[in-house]
C-alpha cells in the first residue's frame, strides 16, 4: 500500500505543521512515511506544498510522481485546481476550502482570479470526489481562524483511504499542544472529520 | 524528541531535528551557525536543548566567525558542528582552505545545506567543489536516517584523519520528514589540555600531509556503509547517484517496472570518491547514468576516471539527457530514463482528462511582503522620494525579505542586489562616480542582521573614502528571513541568556558621519527625511526601526481596520486603487462586487498604515497599540 497526500495553500496557513502531525501520528501506528515540503520564503504570501506518503513496506521518496496523488487537501479553491492538474488523476479526492485568498497579482488588477463556480466546475470535472468545505469560515466560529489546518486534517482523516482514527491523532496533537489550544484543536478536528463522515463521503 | 534517550524508537523528523539528533548522538560539546534557510532550524533547536544536554551553540556574527569558533573549540578535543547553507560555506572559504592544512583535533563537522532550484536562496550553487578545492572528505546522505546516522559517522572520521569532514545536505533533506530510529547518546569526551607543541597552523609545509590525509579517507570509503548497491548486480546499464538521487531514481526503476534489470550505485561519500568501488561496478556496465543535484560533478570525475581506465562506456546525466539546472524529482528521472533505454511512454502521465476549453487560467501567487510589514511603507517612501528628483536615484539592496523589493511587493525599487553585505559596498563604488559628473543619487539599504554580517566593513570603506550615498538600516529587530534568530542587536543568545544589545546607530555614529532614525510607518516624515539627507554630500546613514509585523503581531494589540465603503469611490476616485494596486498590503483587497477597497480581516495584522495613503480617507482605524 502506498497512498498519496498532496497538502498545499498559501504560507501562513499552517499546513506545514498539520502535515508534520499527521505524518507523526502515521509514524506512531508503525507506518513508514514521508513528507516533502516545498514552502521556500513561504511566510511571504506564496503557494506552499507538502507531499505526505504513507506505506506500509518500503520508505517511500519525500516527492510524488505527477498524476499521483491519491488525496488532495487544498486550503484555497486555485492551489486546488493548480495542484490537481499537476499531481491529480480522474480517481484523485479532493477537499478544498471555499475561501479565496487573492494572490498580488489579482489585487494589482493584472491577473483575475476565475469565478469559483468555475474553479468548482473544473475540480469535479476532473477528480473523483471534490468536497468543497469552509474550513476558514468554520474555525472563526470555533473562535481561532488559525485553526482551519486542523480542520482539514480531520476531513483528511475522514476519507477511507486514511488509516487513522480521530484518538490516534489526538495522541500526536497532546504531545504538542495543552489546556485550551490542545482542547479546541480537538473539537474542529471533528467538525472536519465529522464534515466528511456524516456528510456521507468517504 | 531530538533529546529522547529512547534507543531504538522511531519518530518523524523533519531532516533539521535529523542534524540535530545526529550531532548529540556524536557527542557534540560545541556548535555555532549563522541562520541560512533551508537549515535555519538547526541552531535553534540546538540552542533550545543546548543547557539541558550538557553542550554549548551560538549564532556567530557571520559563517566565517562561526567556523573559526569551532575550530578554537575542537584545539581542546571538544567535537564541534558548524552548520551553514551554501552562501554561507563560499563565505568561509578562506578558513575552510587555511583551517585544512592545519587540520583539527576534536571532531569537526561542517553542514552545509544547498539549496537546489534555489527555493529560499538566489541561487542553487553546489558546494560539493569546495571539498575539492580544500582538500576535505565530504559525505552526502540519502535519506533523513542517513543523516541522522553520518553524523557521529563524521565525528569519528574528522578525529581519525584530524580533518574536518563536510556533511553535504540539501532542501529535501533538510525540509523532507522521514521515520528515524534514533540510537544512543553517548558520554562527551573529555577535553585535553593544549600542550607546549600542540600545534593547529594552516600552513604550505603541510599541503602535502593534507593530500596524504585525503588519501587515508579515500581508502576508508572504499568499504563505507553509506555507500550502497540496489537492483541488479554486474547489469549492463548502471545508474550512479549521490544524495537523494537515489531515492528518485529508485521510484522511477520502480514505476518502469525495470527494477530488477539495472544497477544503483548510490555513493554516500562524495570526496575523495572510492574509485576502487566505482571501477568494480562500471567495469561490468556498457552505460551509466548519473543522478546527482545539481552540478554534473560525479559525471565529470568519474568520466575522468573511467577515461583513464581506457573504459569504453557511455556516461551521461546532467551534462546531457539530464536537465543541467535545477532541482531533479521522480519525474524527470522518468523522463531521462525513458531517453536512455528507449522505452516507450504507453500513456501520459497526466489524467489527460483536462477539458482544456473550459479550463480556468489560475494566476500566478507572487511573493510578497507580509500584511503589515514595514519593508513595504520602507520602500513606498524610498521610491516617493527618489521619483523627485531630477534624474530618479539607483537603489542598492542586499539579502533578506527586502530581496522582494526588486518586485511588485517594493515598488521595483532595488535594482542592484548579489550577496551579503554587497549592497552597501557596490553603492559605495557608485558613489564616487558622482564626483566625475555621474548624477543619479545612491541609496543602499541593509537588514539589521545583514549590518552585522558583513555591512560595517564596506561602511568603514565608504566613510574612509567619503562615499556620497545615502545607506539606511531596515532594522526590524529580527533575522526575519530565516526565522527570527537572535543577532548582535537582539539582546539574547542562542540558549536564551540576555547579552548587551548591540546598538546600531552607536556603531554607525561611531564613525563620525550623519545618522538619522525615523519610522518608517510615518510615511510622509519618511519621505521628507530620505529626500533631505540626499542632498548633503558624503555617507549619510538612516535607521528606520519598526519591528517585523510577523513578530510585533504576537505582542501588539491589532487595530481594528475597516472600510467605510460608501466614502471609497472605487474606480472613479482617481487614485488608481492606491491601497489594493499600489500599496499592494495582501489584506488589502478589492471587493469585486461591490467595485471599491475592503480589509481581509483574516490576514490584516492591524497596523493601519494603509490609512495614511487613501485619498478619501475611507480606510478607518481604531483602538490596538501603536
Amino acid at each position: 500500500m502506498l497512498t498519496n497526500v498532496v497538502i498545499c495553500g498559501i504560507g501562513g496557513q499552517g499546513n506545514i505543521l498539520a502535515s508534520g502531525l499527521m505524518g507523526s501520528a502515521l509514524v506512531e501506528k508503525g507506518f513508514k512515511v514521508a513528507v516533502g515540503e516545498t514552502y521556500g520564503a513561504s511566510q511571504r504570501g506564496g503557494s506552499v506544498m507538502s507531499h505526505l506518503r504513507i506505506s506500509d513496506e518500503r520508505e517511500p521518496g519525500v516527492l510524488i510522481p505527477l498524476g499521483k496523488a491519491d488525496i488532495i487537501v487544498a486550503f484555497e479553491p486555485i492551489e486546488a485546481l493548480r495542484m490537481l492538474r499537476t499531481y491529480g488523476n480522474p480517481n484523485t479526492k479532493v477537499i478544498y476550502d471555499i475561501r479565496p485568498t487573492y494572490p498580488l497579482g489579482v489585487l494589482t488588477g493584472e491577473d483575475e482570479y476565475p469565478p469559483i463556480e468555475a474553479i468548482q466546475a473544473e475540480i469535479e470535472a476532473n477528480s473523483a470526489v471534490s468536497i468543497a468545505l469552509p474550513a476558514t469560515a468554520m474555525a472563526v466560529e470555533a473562535g481561532n481562524s488559525k485553526a482551519a489546518n486542523i480542520i482539514m486534517m480531520g476531513a483528511l482523516a475522514g476519507l477511507e483511504e486514511m488509516p487513522i482514527e480521530p484518538e490516534e491523532f489526538f495522541g500526536v496533537l497532546s504531545q504538542n499542544f495543552k489546556g485550551k489550544v490542545l482542547d479546541l484543536n480537538k473539537e474542529v478536528f471533528m467538525t472536519g472529520y465529522d464534515a466528511i463522515r456524516k456528510g456521507g463521503v468517504k | 524528541m531530538t533529546t529522547r534517550n529512547e534507543p531504538g524508537k522511531t519518530y518523524l523528523m523533519q531532516g533539521n531535528e535529523a542534524i540535530v539528533r545526529g550531532a548529540l548522538e556524536g557527542g557534540v560539546h560545541f556548535a555555532s551557525s549563522y541562520p541560512g534557510s533551508p537549515s535555519s532550524q538547526v541552531l535553534g533547536i540546538m540552542g533550545r536543548i543546548a543547557d539541558q544536554m550538557g553542550f554549548y551553540a551560538e549564532w556567530s556574527t557571520n559563517e566565517t566567525t562561526a567556523l573559526q569558533a569551532c575550530m578554537g573549540a575542537s584545539f581542546a578535543n571538544a567535537r564541534s558542528i558548524c552548520v551553514v547553507k551554501q552562501n554561507g560555506l563560499l563565505v568561509q572559504s578562506d578558513t575552510i582552505h587555511c583551517g585544512a592544512l592545519g587540520g583539527v583535533k576534536g571532531g569537526l563537522v561542517l553542514v552545509t545545506s544547498d539549496d537546489p532550484d534555489a527555493h529560499s536562496s538566489t541561487n542553487e550553487f553546489d558546494s560539493r567543489h569546495m571539498a575539492v578545492s580544500a582538500n576535505v572528505p565530504m559525505l552526502e546522505p540519502s535519506s533523513i536516517q542517513e543523516t541522522k546516522d553520518m553524523i557521529p559517522y563524521a565525528f569519528e572520521l574528522s578525529e581519525k584523519l584530524q580533518q574536518m569532514v563536510i556533511l553535504r545536505v540539501t532542501t529535501r533533506i533538510c525540509h523532507g520528514r522521514g521515520g528515524v530510529k534514533l540510537g544512543e547518546i553517548p558520554e562527551k569526551k573529555p577535553f585535553k589540555k593544549i600542550g607546549k607543541w600542540d600545534k593547529m597552523l594552516g600552513l604550505n609545509w603541510l599541503h602535502s600531509y593534507l593530500l596524504e590525509k585525503l588519501e587515508w579517507a579515500r581508502e576508508e570509503f572504499e568499504d563505507c556503509e553509506f555507500n550502497h548497491f540496489d537492483g541488479k548486480e554486474g547489469a549492463e546499464t548502471l545508474i550512479i547517484a549521490g544524495g537523494t538521487g537515489r531515492n528518485y531514481a529508485l521510484e522511477a526503476l520502480d514505476d518502469l517496472g525495470i527494477e530488477d534489470e539495472v544497477g544503483v550505485l548510490s555513493l554516500g561519500t562524495l570526496w575523495p570518491l572510492p574509485e576502487k568501488l566505482i571501477l568494480k561496478h562500471l567495469k561490468k556496465a556498457k552505460r551509466v547514468l548519473i543522478v546527482e543535484e545539481v552540478d554534473p560533478f560525479l559525471e565529470e570525475h568519474i568520466s575522468a576516471l573511467a577515461g583513464k581506465e581506457k573504459l569504453n562506456i557511455d556516461i551521461c546525466g546532467r551534462n546531457d539527457i539530464l536537465p543541467k539546472v535545477g532541482e531533479l524529482n521522480p519525474d524527470v528521472l522518468i523522463k531521462a530514463l525513458r531517453e536512455f533505454l528507449g522505452i516507450k511512454e504507453e500513456k501520459p502521465c497526466c489524467s489527460g482528462t483536462c477539458p482544456a476549453a473550459e479550463a480556468v487560467t489560475i494566476p500566478d501567487r507572487e511573493l510578497t511582503f507580509c500584511a503589515g510589514c514595514p519593508h513595504r511603507a520602507t520602500f513606498f517612501a524610498l521610491k516617493q522620494a527618489l521619483i523627485k528628483e531630477k534624474n530618479p536615484g539607483v537603489v542598492f539592496g542586499d539579502i533578506g525579505c527586502y530581496v522582494f523589493a526588486a518586485q511588485r511587493a517594493g515598488q521595483f525599487a532595488v535594482q542592484f542586489m548579489s550577496c551579503m553585505g554587497s549592497g552597501i559596498s557596490a553603492a559605495g563604488g557608485l558613489g564616487q562616480l558622482t564626483k566625475y559628473g555621474f548624477d543619479q543619487k545612491v541609496v543602499s539599504v541593509c537588514g539589521d542582521s545583514t549590518f552585522f554580517h558583513t555591512v560595517v566593513p564596506g561602511l568603514i570603506a565608504a566613510k574612509m573614502n567619503n562615499a556620497n550615498i545615502l545607506h539606511i538600516v531596515l532594522d526590524n529587530s529580527a533575522t526575519a528571513m530565516t526565522g527570527f534568530q537572535p543577532h548582535p542587536g537582539t539582546g539574547t543568545t542562542c540558549m536564551g541568556q540576555p547579552t548587551d544589545k548591540l546598538s546600531i546607530k552607536a556603531i554607525c555614529e561611531s564613525l563620525g558621519c550623519r545618522v538619522e532614525i525615523a519610522d518608517p510607518f510615518n510615511l510622509q516624515e519618511t519621505i521628507d527625511l530620505i529626500f533631505e539627507m540626499n542632498r548633503e554630500d558624503g555617507l549619510k546613514i538612516l535607521i528606520l526601526e519598526q519591528p517585523c509585523a510577523t513578530l510585533a503581531s504576537k505582542t501588539r494589540a491589532k487595530k481594528k481596520v475597516w472600510v467605510e465603503q460608501e466614502l471609497c469611490k472605487g474606480d472613479d476616485c482617481g487614485c488608481s486603487r492606491m491601497c489594493s494596486r499600489v500599496w499592494g498590503c495582501p489584506a488589502n483587497i478589492w471587493d469585486f462586487e461591490k467595485g471599491c477597497a475592503a480589509i481581509d480581516e483574516v490576514v490584516c495584522v492591524g497596523c493601519g498604515v494603509c490609512a495614511k495613503v487613501c485619498p478619501q480617507g475611507a480606510i478607518k482605524v481604531e483602538g490596538g497599540d501603536e
